[in-house]
């Protein structure tokens, strides 16, 4: 589904990736696992094409095409879906109507008709039934005086909703206690199928024991240094990032 | 004799004082000469005077006007202006109270609604203590050219303990081309009253004229005053007002301020928190485009202790449009833990947009809170963004975020049909697509 070869990017001048490669097939779900800045947030950033960030050679095959010649809203056209670390919050604008507006302008670019207010109060609810939430979150506007926990459920919201083909979580566990983790994890769980993806970014295995990976990969310092299975993740809980960093002096 | 600005209000005011139509009470006529005097000796600012920095009086004062004439009939059609046609309905046409526009019925016991005129003769005892004793001639040379040309407008009081059970809205249509006009609102609301009130400011599109409209309100103790303050005058006109409240011990005033009209615009606005545990919000928005020019002189008086007041005044300016806001808080010796709080943002959606915000704060006593904000510039790119990354395109996600900063202004309006008509209105500014 998604092929990323040899990525490096920068930030200001600053190289943050450094040759990271990565192959996502559908039906897989794939954890990015790594310490405080080591290029993973930017990674999930640059997949969504935050334009900030400067690829400066490597590629992202998404479907066949070109990841990195398409702006932010055709991404999500295509159904790339990043859910934010820091969701924004959005003054003035229901999260229903914020909600409508992005699924409408996919529907349009698929040709499909638009929906109106009914219709998609009907789409939410069968949404939020699948994922077994209330609609306490509609009509307030957009993550604004949200706490943490909500914030995050937002996200998750607005994933079932849009119904990407391949959704990156960007540290969706931080933040969230564990009942609130947990709530999250299972509606995530929840939207799997095999025709889409899931790579999920963060920094514990906490997260992991609720939504579990096919594969995990270590990122360090811009490059991934390790790929495994789920166990990884629990070696990498238990002894912490310091001995990958020792097996690849390369990236240290 | 040379000709300056000032010189056709003084021969304007010459005939009107002759005119012996204009049959008025002595102590008005007092107010309308001490007021004609100290026009004559202060005159029209300059942008040499600190409050006037940022603002010309001189499209204003190099045109010609005539006096409206007192007559409040019109070929405008009146009753489609109303925002809200379930509520009580006064309106003032060619600065007059026009009887045939009012919608009173049912008004409860304890509440006066009347012209001011006849208000002057017939409820003397309140009118004479209360009218321009806020609105003072020596502070501003509108409050004085309001009271110098004194001779309508509307009269609203409530008695103790009374409560108007539908929202009251006064329209103010009807100027004609080349016309000055100076409406005059009076409210009193005794204490534990309470009220909801709407100000509507309509003219003609592409009609120039002067409207000069000075509105005082007294909020007695425990009394709650709710008011929404729409302007959308001609976009060739010009619009200067003076709004002055005063609260009571534990009283509550609470404004909204919508302006979408006039070339020119200034709108000075004093609250005065005159007793303990007094609470007053000030919301304000301009949308603004073409040339205009809006601006917002707010004086936050805190003149006694445990008083509360929020102010929150947003802009959206477009082409070459401007906004001007000066904003005074004073915490007077004593009035400690006051609380205030006041921001002014700005969104620049044209390069040759321009916002200026001067936050003052004046605080003599030593137990307060103090907090304000100012913020200018275009939208947030972190939220155009975030809209992107949903499947919305940049310029859908740029007018969602300009529409969702402006409405955020309106949306605690306790008057439901007035809210969603600015909403919608609103909404079509800022939100319907080219």
């Amino acid at each position: 589904m998604i092929d990323i070869k040899d990525l490096h990017v920068s930030i200001a001048g600053t190289e943050i990736l450094k040759g990271i490669n990565l192959s996502v097939k559908a039906g897989e779900v794939h954890a990015i696992m790594g310490p405080n800045g080591s290029g993973k947030s930017t990674l999930a950033q640059v997949i969504a094409g935050h334009p900030s960030y400067e690829v400066t050679s490597g590629s992202i095959t998404y479907l066949g095409t070109d990841l990195l010649e398409l702006a932010p809203e055709e991404r999500a056209r295509e159904g790339v879906f990043l859910a934010f670390q820091y969701p924004v919050e959005i003054h003035g604008i229901s999260n229903a109507y914020f909600l409508r507006a992005a699924v409408n302008s996919i529907r349009k670019h698929k040709g499909l008709e638009e929906y109106d207010t009914l219709d998609f109060l009907d789409v939410l609810d069968e949404k939020l039934k699948v994922i077994g939430w209330d609609d306490s979150l509609m009509n307030r506007p957009v993550n604004q005086g949200f706490s943490g926990g909500e914030k995050k459920r937002n996200e998750i919201l607005q994933m079932a909703v849009l119904e990407p083909t391949l959704s990156v979580l960007d540290e969706t566990d931080s933040g969230l206690d564990i009942d609130a983790l947990k709530t999250v994890a299972e509606a995530v769980n929840k939207l799997r199928t095999d025709d889409n993806a899931t790579i999920v970014v963060t920094h514990y295995q906490r997260l992991l024991n609720y939504i579990e990976p096919d594969f995990v990969h270590v990122l360090v310092n811009g490059l991934i240094v390790k790929s495994g299975g789920k166990e990884l993740a629990l070696e990498l809980e238990e002894r912490g990032y310091d001995w990958v960093r020792a097996e690849a002096p390369a990236a240290a | 004799m040379t000709h300056t600005a000032e010189q056709q209000f003084l021969d304007q005011y010459r005939e009107f004082d002759a005119n012996g139509a204009v049959a008025s009470p002595d102590w008005v006529c007092a107010l309308r000469s001490n007021a004609i005097r100290r026009f004559e000796e202060n005159g029209f600012p300059t942008m040499r005077d600190e409050a006037w920095r940022f603002t010309s009086l001189k499209p204003i004062t190099e045109k010609e006007y005539t006096l409206a004439i007192g007559d409040s009939s019109t070929s405008e059609a009146v009753e489609t202006k109303f925002l809200d046609p379930t509520g009580f309905r006064v309106a003032i046409v060619n600065g007059m109270f026009a009887e045939e526009h009012c919608h009173l019925g049912g008004l409860p016991e304890g509440v006066t609604v009347i012209s001011l005129a006849s208000a002057a003769q017939s409820n003397a005892d309140v009118v004479s203590a209360y009218l321009g004793k806020q609105a003072q001639v020596e502070k501003s040379c509108f409050s004085a050219l309001s009271t110098a040309f004194l001779r309508d407008g509307v009269f609203v009081h409530l008695a103790r303990g009374v409560e108007l059970s539908k929202p009251l809205e006064i329209l103010f249509a009807g100027v004609g081309k080349g016309v000055v006009e100076h409406p005059r609102v009076l409210i009193v609301a005794e204490d534990n009253s309470r009220l909801q009130i709407v100000e509507n400011y309509v003219g003609t599109d592409g009609v120039c004229y002067l409207r000069n409209c000075v509105t005082e309100v007294v909020v007695g103790d425990g009394a709650s005053v709710e008011m929404c303050r729409l302007q959308r005058e001609s976009k060739a006109a010009y619009h200067t007002a003076t709004t002055h409240i005063r609260q009571g011990r534990a009283s509550k005033f609470n404004v909204t301020m919508v302006v979408l009209g006039s070339a020119l615009s200034r709108h000075d606005l004093t609250c005065v928190l005159d007793g303990e545990g007094a609470e007053s919000s000030i919301r304000g928005l301009s949308i603004l485009d073409g040339k205009q020019h809006v601006d917002h002189h707010t004086l936050i008086d805190h003149a006694k202790p445990n008083c509360q007041s929020k102010e929150y005044l947003n802009g959206v300016l477009d082409d070459e449009s401007r906004s001007v806001f000066t904003g005074r808080i004073v915490v007077r010796e004593g009035a400690q833990k006051t609380d205030s709080k006041q921001s002014n943002n700005n969104v620049l959606l044209s390069k040759s947009a321009r916002a200026d915000s001067q936050p003052q704060l004046e605080i003599y006593a030593d137990d307060v809170r103090c907090t304000h904000g100012v913020t200018l510039g275009p939208l947030n790119e972190d939220a155009v963004l975030y809209l992107r990354t949903r499947g919305i395109l940049e310029a859908d996600a740029r007018r969602m975020l300009t529409y969702g900063f402006g409405v955020e202004i309106i949306e605690g309006i306790g008057i439901d049909d007035v809210r969603e008509k600015l909403g919608v209105m609103i909404r079509q500014r800022l939100l319907v697509e080219e």
